[in-house]
């Protein structure tokens, strides 16, 4: 049977009723901080093509969507768990809340993702080793002796990109799970990180939704691959910046406007290298 | 530019109020059900204790528009629920609560209208490219009566529920419909968008119960961490049950899903 057919066969009921116990996993996570720094993770992205490459290519762009959705949601999962246990963020604060909140979505994104490949027959990628400084860094988690107040704050800005880079990667597989049994599940997972990423934004003090291609204040530039390609201002061959909106004028700059009305999707290839940054093997 | 007429039934006692924004300040429309009118267009005996009424003139049987099948018929689903948003968020920026906001709220409903403006304008544009040969199957201007169906866009809850209830239903709406598409263009421009509902939605939802997790809240997130993806009938009735849709229209032919969940 090829893995379309069964694909095609596997049904989400099946999804939303068959839950891994992957979840128990995560308690035995090997500690990072300063020793990770041995293994410098160059920023340019050009420079890191060989851990984009170690993704998955099964031959069958569904199964790679999904794969790639699992390491996403592996990254996030643990990301968040991390954040929660480490001393950072103040307790009651915000920030917190959201965490709380959001890291029970990803590890259940995870069980999930995880439960929809083994459902279909297909093996999930292993959980990658991650490496939350990028080579030191970051000090999100406050392992080294970084400001409490920095660490927050690259906490914080890692968070916001893993949730944009989350919405732009979803979406930019969903072509490949059209006429599967996945596209709705993984367009309701997609709209999920939406509204984590507006959350987290809304936190750093910026707009819910991303204008251009800005990063945004206080972001690094290394999350600068996050927000290439966002600037975009003709949908299906419309301008709508030249559009005459006549009698429903826009506020303010049109093409801040039209470019925040939509995000754009990203390839799997980018959101790889993205999540390569942090993954140490 | 040309907009597509349709018939409605009703005495416009203003005259000649074609405008939509002062059309949302009026109201006083109830919402016509398809059902209804055809319920008084094919059934005329049905008229107890009532006299019986003078021939009128006769006029044209009016019709009633349907979304139509295929991926038109959810384009113009969509350019529907995107009319609808862009309608209010309009008339939002008209009210006492908009004139009074701070600025951090002025400059959200600033954006949100912008954005469902832009969505608007964008469907009406793609819609009526791809019915060119075919203007008639175009989804025309929908009217809308906010007052009738109790919002009140003085008032800060009333217009924030109301955005929270309507960018809740444009994120399950578009999730419900991307197994229902069949061209992947128009499947990840539907994503374009949804995901800034999806960011709208959390906003407002952050605005009306701020340092909570209902930004992304248990209402409607289930425990695997899924939105809704409501089916089209369903999102139909919910907005008809609004009664702020003053422009009947049926939704009678739209794709099925590719997979059932």
């Amino acid at each position: 049977m090829s893995i379309i057919k069964m694909l095609d066969e596997f049904s989400s009921e099946n999804l939303m009723n068959k839950k891994s116990s992957r979840r128990d996993m995560f308690g035995t996570l090997s500690s990072f901080g300063k020793k990770a720094a041995i293994a410098a993770v160059p920023f340019g992205l050009a420079t890191n093509k060989a851990k984009a490459a170690a993704f998955q290519d099964s031959g069958n762009s569904a199964v790679d969507a999904l794969q790639l959705a699992l390491t996403l949601e592996y990254l996030e999962a643990e990301f968040y768990m991390m954040a929660l246990e480490s001393d950072v963020l103040e307790g009651g604060s915000r920030s917190e809340i959201a965490f709380m909140q959001i890291s029970k979505h990803e590890s259940a994104h995870v069980d999930f993702l995880i439960s929809g490949l083994e459902g279909a027959g297909v093996e999930p990628v292993a959980k990658p080793t991650f490496d939350f400084t990028a080579g030191g860094s970051f000090d999100p988690f406050n392992d080294g002796d970084t400001s409490m107040e920095v660490s927050r704050a690259q906490m914080l800005a890692l968070a916001q990109a893993f949730e944009d880079t989350g919405v732009r990667a979803y979406k930019g597989q969903a072509a490949n799970l059209m006429g599967t049994a996945f596209l709705e599940p993984a367009l309701q997972i997609h709209s999920v990180e939406a509204k984590h990423a507006s959350e987290i934004r809304r936190i750093r003090g910026l707009k819910g939704w991303i204008t251009g291609n800005q990063r945004g204040d206080g972001m690094p530039e290394a999350t600068q691959d996050v927000y290439n390609g966002e600037e975009v201002t003709m949908q299906a061959d419309i301008d709508l910046v030249g559009y005459d909106y006549g009698d429903s004028p826009l506020v303010g700059d049109k093409t801040v406007a039209v470019t925040q009305a939509f995000d754009e999707p990203m390839s799997g290839e980018t959101a790889s290298t993205i999540a390569g940054l942090f993954i140490v093997s | 530019m040309k907009k597509p007429v349709v018939k409605l039934e009703f005495d416009d006692k203003k005259g000649q109020g074609n405008s939509r924004r002062r059309f949302i300040k009026m109201g006083g429309l109830a919402f016509a059900g398809s059902t209804l009118l055809y319920a008084c267009s094919e059934d005329d005996d049905f008229n107890p204790g009532m006299q019986p009424e003078p021939e009128p003139e006769p006029e044209p049987e009016p019709e009633v528009f349907d979304l139509g099948s295929g991926d038109l018929g959810i384009l113009n689903y969509a350019y529907a629920l995107e009319q609808l948003e862009a309608a209010f968020y309009t008339a939002v920026r008209t009210g006492n609560y908009y004139a009074g906001a701070p600025d951090e709220e002025k400059e959200l409903f600033d954006d949100l209208y912008n954005h469902e403006v832009i969505h608007r304008e964008f469907f009406r544009t793609a819609i009526a490219a791809a019915t060119a040969d075919n203007p008639d199957a175009m989804l025309p201007d929908l009217e809308f009566n906010l007052e009738g169906a109790g919002i009140d866009i003085n008032n800060r809850d009333s217009v924030l529920q109301t955005a929270k209830l309507l960018e809740d239903t444009g994120v399950s709406a578009y999730n419900g419909a991307g197994d229902r598409i069949e061209t992947a263009a128009y499947l990840v421009i539907a994503g374009k968008i949804v995901s800034v509902e999806a960011r709208h939605a959390s906003a407002i939802r952050s605005l009306l119960n701020p340092d909570s997790a209902d930004f992304a809240g248990d209402d409607v997130i289930d425990v695997n961490g899924l939105d809704p993806a409501a089916d089209p009938g369903d999102i139909y009735n919910a907005v008809v049950d609004l009664g702020v849709v003053a422009t009947p229209f049926t939704a009678n032919n739209l794709p099925a899903p590719q997979h059932e969940s």
